[in-house]
C-alpha cells in the first residue's frame, strides 16, 4: 500500500480564488493511500518544496501529489523535489487544477468540486505506480543549425566559441539570410552589410563551423542528444575546391535574362551565378532552368572561360547523413508577396512595390545603385505613399491575424532615408496603430515626424489606382473622418513577415509543433522560449515569431547557450515511460513491430519460466533506449502483453473509475 | 446500496449536467488546454481531461470503461494529421476510433456521444470552443444509458 502525501497550491489567487484548496486537502484525505494532505501558498516556492521533502521525511511518503498548475509547467521541478527527498522521480502525479480548473471556472463551487476529482483521480492513478528508472544515453557533441541567416550565424558562431562544432545547413547558395538585402538597420541606421558580412566571414573561417550551403535537410530520426540527419547537397555544377570566384563565367554567360531573386526581381542576373559580391561560399551557381546548356546541350562558355576547371556539368545531387546532439531551427521568414491584394495594383503597376523591394531601391549595392529611382520609368519619384499592415492584423482570409512587429519601424526608417537624401520628396504614411516598444523605437519614430516632416495619417488605403503614369491613392483619415485621395509616384506596401514556406514540412521531420501561422511553439514562452516542446530541438529568430534584427541576435545567443548547456553533458537521462513487454503473455504475433514509428520492437527467441512450464519463445522485446513512449503498440497488442511505464492500462483505467464515480 | 440509491435519487431531481470524459495528447492537445485555461477561455467543468502521451494510447477498452462507470460522452483531442509528436499516433487513433465508434454506434451509443478532434497546442480557442459544443451536444442527447454497469443501477 502507497503511502501518499496530497499538496494543495493556492498559486496565490489563480487557484485559490476559484477553488476552495482547504476543502479540496480535506477531500482526498479519506482516499485510498492518502497519509496526508495540506494546502500552502506557492507550492513551487522554496518553502512550498521545503514542505514537501519534510512531510515526505517525516510521514514516510511513498509517493506525492500535487494539485496545482499544469505538469507541463511544474512536472520537472517537483519531480526533482522529491527526489530530493529520496523518493522515485516517477512516483508523483500532479492534478492540473490552474490551467484546466481554476482559469476556465468562475463558480467556486463548481470549479472545487472539479478539483476534488482530479486530485482523486491523481491518487487513484498514483496508487498504481512504480518507481522507474531512466536509461542513459550519450550526445554526440555537434550542433545542426538549420537556416543560415543572422539567427543561425549567431546560434552557431557562439556555439562554436565555446568549442563545439557546428554545421549550418542553408538552402540559398549563401549564407546571409535576408539581412543581406536590407540597407540600413534601425534605429541606429548603421549599414546591415557592416554588421552583417564579418559575422558570415567569421563563420566561414571557424574551425568548428561547416557550411553546407545550397543545401536542405532531408530526414531527421533519432532524438535528443542522438538525431541522425541526412542533408541534400544540391548540384551546384561548379566544383567548390577548385573555384576560386573570379566571375568570369559570370562576365561571359550568354544567358542573361533571369529575374535577379536577390534584387527581388528587379534586375537581371546571369544563368551562372554568385547572389551577390559579398556571398559566403563565394562560389557560383548554375540555374538549370536559364542554363542554354541545360535547356539545349550546346553553350559551355563558362566550362571553357575558366581557367580553374571548376565547372562539372556532371555534378550530381549529394546525400549526407551525420549525427547531431542538437537541432536548432532558424528558417526565418519571407514578407508576403501581395498577389491577393488587387486594390493596391501590386501586380499591374511596376511603381507599387514591397518594402523588401524598396530596399533594394534604396541600397547601394542594389540595382539602382542606392538612387532611388521609379521602376516603372526611372524618374524620381517627388511623392511616395507607404502602406502599413499589408497582410498583417487582418481578419480576412488572405490576411494573417498577427502584427509582424517590425513593418513600422522600418517604414519609419525608410521614410525618414527617403527624406534625408531627396529632401523634397513628400512621404505619407498610411497606418492603423503605430507600434514602437523597443529601446530608443518611438523617440526614431518621433524623430521621423518631427525632424523629418513625415506626414502619418490614420486610415487605411482602399485602393491605388494608375492614371496617365501617375498613381492615385484613394483613403480615408480616421482622425478627421475625411476620404481623400492622394496623387502619387510610388507606394510602399509594408507587407507581413510569414513563416519560412519550409517550415511546416520541416516541423513535421522535426515532430516539433508548429501554430497556426506556421511559426514554430516554444516549450513555454516565459520558461523555456528557446526551446521546441520536442527534446532537443531548439528554435532561434524569426522561425518562432516575428522579431527584429536586435532580438533575433539575442535569441539566437540564448539558444546557443541552451544547446552549450547539451552539448556540455556526457550523458542524458531518457524517458523511462516507455513500452514493455510482459514476455508471459506476447505470442509473438509481431502486430506491434509493425505501428512502432521507431522501429523500438524486436523479436527474441527467448526461454520462459510460464508457471513451472520452461520452453523457448518467440517473443517482443523493446528497446528501451529507441523507444519513446506513444502507446502505439499497446492498443494493438491483441494478447494485451504490451504496456507502457507511467501511463500504464490499470493506470488509466483508474483515472478513468475515479472520474466517472 | 443504500448509498447508491439516494445518489441516482438526487442526480435525478437535479438538472442534467452530463459527465464528460476528455482524453488529450501530451504535446498537442494538453498544451491546447492549457492554453485555453490560460486565455481564460471557459468550458463546462464536467469536462474532466485525462493526460496521455499520445492519441494512440487511447485504448478503446479506456472508452468503454467510462462509458460502463456513467460518463455521457468521450472526446479524443490529438494533433492534427501530419503533426503528430510521434509521427503517425493519431492516424492509428483515426483508425481505431473510427471502427470504435461504429461499433458504439451498432449498440445503441449515438455517434454524438464519441468524437475525434485534433486540437493543436496554439489553439486554445479551438479547445474551448470543442469542449462548448460537445458539451452542448451531450446535453441534448441526455444521460447515456446504454452499456452501464446495471449493477449500480437502480
Amino acid at each position: 500500500m502507497q503511502k501518499i502525501g496530497v499538496f494543495v497550491c493556492w498559486c496565490g489567487s489563480n487557484i485559490a480564488a476559484t477553488v476552495d484548496v482547504a476543502a479540496v486537502a480535506e477531500a482526498v484525505k479519506g482516499e485510498p493511500g492518502v497519509v496526508f494532505a495540506t494546502d500552502y501558498q506557492y507550492m513551487c516556492s522554496e518553502g512550498g518544496q521545503s514542505l514537501i521533502k519534510e512531510t515526505i521525511k517525516e510521514q514516510g511518503l511513498t509517493g506525492v501529489v500535487i494539485c496545482s498548475c499544469s505538469p507541463r509547467m511544474h512536472e520537472a521541478t517537483f519531480r526533482k523535489t522529491v527526489e530530493a527527498a529520496g523518493i522515485n522521480p516517477y512516483m508523483l502525479e500532479i492534478a492540473n487544477i490552474r490551467e484546466q480548473c481554476s482559469w476556465i471556472h468562475k463558480n467556486k463551487e463548481e470549479g472545487t468540486e472539479k478539483a476534488i476529482i482530479l486530485a482523486k483521480a491523481a491518487v487513484a492513478k498514483l496508487n498504481l505506480n512504480t518507481p522507474l528508472i531512466a536509461g542513459e544515453s550519450r550526445v554526440v557533441k555537434r550542433a545542426l543549425v538549420i537556416g543560415g541567416g543572422i539567427a543561425g550565424i549567431q546560434t552557431a558562431l557562439d556555439i562554436a566559441e565555446a568549442g563545439y562544432e557546428v554545421d549550418i545547413v542553408e538552402k540559398q547558395p549563401t549564407i546571409g539570410g535576408k539581412m543581406t538585402q536590407i540597407d540600413k538597420t534601425f534605429p541606429t541606421l548603421d549599414c546591415a552589410a557592416c554588421i552583417l558580412t564579418p559575422k558570415m566571414v567569421d563563420a566561414a573561417q571557424s574551425e568548428k563551423i561547416n557550411i553546407y550551403s545550397y543545401s536542405e535537410v532531408e530526414k531527421v530520426s533519432g532524438f535528443v542528444g542522438n538525431f541522425s540527419v541526412t542533408i541534400k547537397k544540391k548540384p551546384r555544377y561548379v566544383n567548390s575546391d577548385l573555384c576560386t570566384g573570379c566571375g568570369a563565367c559570370m562576365e561571359k554567360c550568354p544567358s542573361k535574362k533571369t529575374p535577379n531573386e536577390f534584387n527581388m526581381g528587379l534586375d537581371n542576373r546571369t544563368a551562372i551565378y554568385i547572389p551577390f559580391a559579398q556571398a559566403i561560399p563565394k562560389v557560383p551557381v548554375i540555374d538549370t532552368a536559364a542554363c542554354l546548356h541545360f535547356k539545349t546541350g550546346k553553350c559551355g562558355i563558362c566550362q571553357k572561360t575558366c581557367s580553374a576547371n571548376a565547372i562539372d556539368f556532371d555534378q550530381k545531387e549529394e546525400l549526407i547523413t551525420k549525427e547531431y546532439g542538437a537541432i536548432v531551427v532558424a528558417t526565418g521568414f519571407n514578407p508576403l508577396k501581395p498577389t491577393k491584394f488587387d486594390e493596391y495594383q501590386y501586380n499591374q503597376c511596376a511603381d507599387v512595390v514591397t518594402s523588401l523591394e524598396f530596399e533594394r531601391l534604396m541600397n547601394a549595392a542594389g540595382p539602382t545603385k542606392g538612387v532611388l529611382l521609379r521602376p516603372s520609368d526611372q524618374s524620381h519619384p517627388k511623392k511616395i505613399v507607404f502602406v502599413q499592415c499589408v497582410g498583417s492584423r487582418g481578419q480576412s482570409c488572405r490576411d494573417h491575424s498577427y502584427c509582424s512587429k517590425i513593418c513600422c519601424m522600418y517604414t519609419a526608417k525608410h521614410a525618414m532615408l527617403v527624406r534625408d537624401k531627396y529632401p523634397d520628396t513628400d512621404v505619407t504614411v498610411f497606418y492603423i496603430d503605430v507600434r514602437t516598444p523597443g529601446k530608443n523605437f518611438d523617440e526614431f519614430y518621433r524623430r521621423a515626424v518631427e525632424e523629418y516632416g513625415v506626414h502619418y495619417i490614420k486610415g487605411m488605403v482602399g485602393k491605388v489606382e494608375q492614371v496617365d503614369g501617375s498613381l492615385k491613392v484613394q483613403a480615408s483619415d480616421l482622425l478627421s473622418n475625411d476620404q481623400m485621395v492622394l496623387d502619387a509616384d510610388m507606394v510602399v506596401l509594408a507587407t507581413a513577415v510569414e513563416p519560412d514556406p519550409t517550415a511546416k514540412s520541416l516541423a513535421t521531420m522535426l515532430t516539433a509543433s508548429i501554430d497556426t501561422n506556421n511559426f514554430f511553439t516554444e516549450a513555454h514562452p516565459k520558461l523555456r522560449p528557446v526551446e521546441s516542446p520536442t527534446a532537443g530541438v531548439y528554435l532561434s529568430g524569426v522561425c518562432q515569431g516575428p522579431k527584429d534584427i536586435p532580438e533575433t541576435v539575442a535569441q539566437g545567443s540564448a539558444c546557443a547557450a541552451k544547446v552549450i548547456g547539451l552539448l556540455a553533458k556526457d550523458k542524458l537521462l531518457s524517458n523511462p515511460c516507455v513500452a514493455h513487454s510482459d514476455e508471459l503473455l506476447c505470442n509473438g504475433c509481431s502486430t506491434c513491430a509493425n505501428v512502432c514509428a521507431y522501429g523500438a520492437i524486436d523479436y527474441v527467441d527467448k526461454e520462459v519460466n510460464d508457471h513451472g512450464k520452461r520452453e523457448v519463445r518467440h517473443i517482443a522485446v523493446v528497446n528501451e533506449a529507441v523507444c519513446q513512449g506513444c502507446g502505439a503498440c499497446t492498443v494493438t497488442c491483441p494478447s494485451g502483453a504490451m504496456d507502457l511505464k507511467g501511463f500504464a492500462n490499470r493506470q488509466i483505467m483508474a483515472e478513468v473509475d475515479a472520474i466517472c464515480k | 446500496m443504500q448509498v447508491n440509491e439516494t445518489n441516482t435519487v438526487n442526480t435525478e431531481e437535479k438538472e442534467f449536467t452530463p459527465l464528460i470524459v476528455a482524453f488529450c495528447c501530451n504535446w498537442c492537445s494538453y498544451a491546447g488546454a492549457d492554453l485555453a485555461g490560460s486565455s481564460r477561455l471557459s468550458y463546462p467543468a464536467n469536462v474532466k481531461i485525462i493526460r496521455v502521451p499520445c492519441s494512440c494510447r487511447v485504448n478503446p477498452l479506456f472508452i468503454l470503461r467510462a462509458f460502463q462507470r456513467g460518463a455521457d460522452g468521450v472526446i479524443l483531442c490529438g494533433c492534427h494529421p501530419g503533426d503528430c509528436h510521434y509521427s503517425t499516433g493519431n492516424y492509428y487513433a483515426r483508425r481505431r476510433m473510427t471502427l470504435l465508434f461504429s461499433m458504439l454506434d451498432y449498440l445503441g451509443i449515438e455517434k454524438g456521444r464519441t468524437r475525434v478532434e485534433w486540437v493543436s497546442a496554439a489553439e486554445g480557442a479551438k479547445f474551448s470552443a470543442t469542449m462548448n459544443d460537445f458539451a452542448a451536444t451531450i446535453h441534448k442527447l441526455g444521460p447515456n444509458r446504454k452499456l452501464r454497469d446495471l449493477r449500480c443501477e437502480k
